[in-house]
């Protein structure tokens, strides 16, 4: 179980998006799965034995590390990519549901089985809002757990069992720092891109059904 | 998901590539992707731990690495390499849009369309001309940004393409001017000469691709404006002869690529 597996969710899905849903999965792919894996994973991989404390302490470091460094930003971003793809799942669920029920009925129910009509709409637009409210809680979390998104080259630390005010040192804050404002950048990316799929679709289908509801009435 | 992925989605552009997109693309992913992977990843790999100060204040090698290497070269090719290869994608998806607009055709049962089933539109190699041109030339044009912004940003970022042996810091809490050592310098040297060398043979064949490009342009607007029909269904026939010889000898190189990248 790695990567590839949500390589080959999201392949699926670009089946039955529209086309600024495939820019969606592209994006993701190339700028933040792909990224994350070839550089940022590396960068964050030595964080604990390149944490280093001015002071000859046992225990101190482990404690620092541990108050100022709660969840990893490396584990955070790999969360944000694990939620956000996975509400496209649930379009996955409901053209598969709508192919059983063909089949149970055996019998040809909906003229196309992807296409975004009727019921696959409401979900395909509830997997877009969840999407982009994912987005948004997980920007929240690391502005609010972090102080904002710079990482400081040194942080002063008083926890027992270090005796006095330690400094501590970060490795490669700037390189973190690159990268994080890499995640946000690609983030509000994806948050504008969600949105403007959801006008999209609102626009389109409230002016189909307005159409219909005119030839009706002249009808 | 890793290189090997990059590889199958900018496997399916090959296909709809001028000769010259093939070589570059056989030189992205053989000199470029495939020395990344196998060796510039190991010879960065201990790069923190093997920095070394003549200090033991805690602290001053943190800041010092920090100060030195903002971005390390090895992640600043990874992004490099990235966003050079993006650019294909706007082919790959202006493809796709033709042979879906294609597919509706043929399910719509118009008589234009010429095929006789699906899995021949899915086959078909599109040529670059029309709109697809200008997808395929404006992502030439992008690819060369990139290439010459990322050479750029490594020439100012680590003042040339020498990797020194020793540097010299006061960055706080380092009490005096400390005497760094960076683990192999030689190496990194070598490699980084290296990748600049190929990145620049890349940007070459961008530029003779779009030169290629723009020739093709003016000649068939030339050749539009007065000469016979005859002629083009001549031209097209050898066309199709170099690029399916072009096809097999990529498909060739990319399956020793698959190899070696898994």
């Amino acid at each position: 179980m790695s990567w590839a597996f949500l390589r080959d969710l999201l392949s699926g899905v670009n089946k039955y998006s529209t086309g600024t849903g495939r820019i969606w999965v592209a994006v993701v792919f190339m700028f933040r799965l792909l990224v994350y894996v070839v550089a940022a994973e590396n960068i964050w991989k030595h964080e604990h034995d390149e944490f280093e404390c001015n002071i000859k302490q046992p225990g101190c470091e482990n404690v620092c590390f541990d108050h100022f460094f709660p969840v990893s930003h490396i584990r955070l971003w790999a969360l944000q990519l694990i939620m956000v793809s996975t509400p496209s799942l649930l379009v996955v669920f409901h053209v598969a549901y709508r192919e059983n029920r063909e089949k149970h009925h055996n019998q040809k129910l909906y003229k196309n089985t992807g296409k975004i009509d009727g019921g696959l709409l409401c979900t395909y637009l509830i997997s877009l809002i969840l999407k982009t409210g994912l987005e948004v809680a997980f920007l929240v979390l690391f502005y609010k757990l972090y102080n904002g998104f710079k990482i400081p080259r040194l942080v002063k630390c008083d926890i027992k069992p270090c005796p006095n005010t330690v400094d501590c040192y970060i490795s490669k804050p700037t390189e973190k720092m690159i990268f994080l404002y890499f995640l946000v950048a690609t983030s509000c990316l994806c948050i504008i891109l969600n949105i403007s799929e959801l006008s999209y679709l609102i626009f389109k289908y409230s002016i189909k059904c307005y159409l219909k509801r005119h030839m009706k009435k002249q009808q | 998901m890793d290189w090997g992925a990059l590889h199958t989605i900018l496997g399916g552009v090959n296909k709809h590539s001028t000769s010259i997109g093939k070589i570059w693309l056989t030189v992205l992913f053989i000199f470029r992707i495939m020395i990344l992977v196998v060796a510039a990843e190991r010879v960065w790999g201990d790069e923190q731990d093997d920095f070394v100060c003549n200090t033991l204040q805690p602290g001053c090698r943190n800041v010092c690495y920090d100060h030195f290497f903002p971005i390390s070269h090895i992640r600043l090719w990874a992004l490099q390499l990235i966003f050079v290869s993006t650019p294909a994608l706007l082919v790959a998806m202006h493809v796709a849009y033709r042979r879906h607009e294609k597919k509706r055709q043929f399910r719509k049962g118009d008589q234009k369309c010429e095929f006789k089933d699906i899995e021949e539109i899915r086959k078909q190699r599109f040529r670059i001309e029309g709109s697809l041109w200008w997808t395929y030339t404006s992502s030439i044009f992008f690819r060369l940004i990139f290439e010459a912004v990322f050479m750029y940003a490594f020439y100012f970022m680590y003042d040339g393409f020498r990797m020194p042996r020793l540097m010299k810091c006061n960055a706080w809490p380092c009490p005096n001017t400390v005497d760094c050592f960076v683990s192999r310098p030689t190496e990194k040297t070598v490699f980084t000469i290296f990748m600049i060398a190929v990145s620049s043979i890349c940007i070459l064949l961008n530029v003779a691709e779009l030169c290629y490009l723009l020739t093709k342009f003016f000649l068939r607007r030339s050749k539009k404006a007065g000469n016979s029909k005859q002629q083009p269904d001549h031209e097209n026939k050898e066309e199709t002869k170099q690029n399916e010889m072009n096809e097999l000898i990529s498909d060739s190189c990319q399956n020793t690529v698959i190899g070696f990248s898994s």
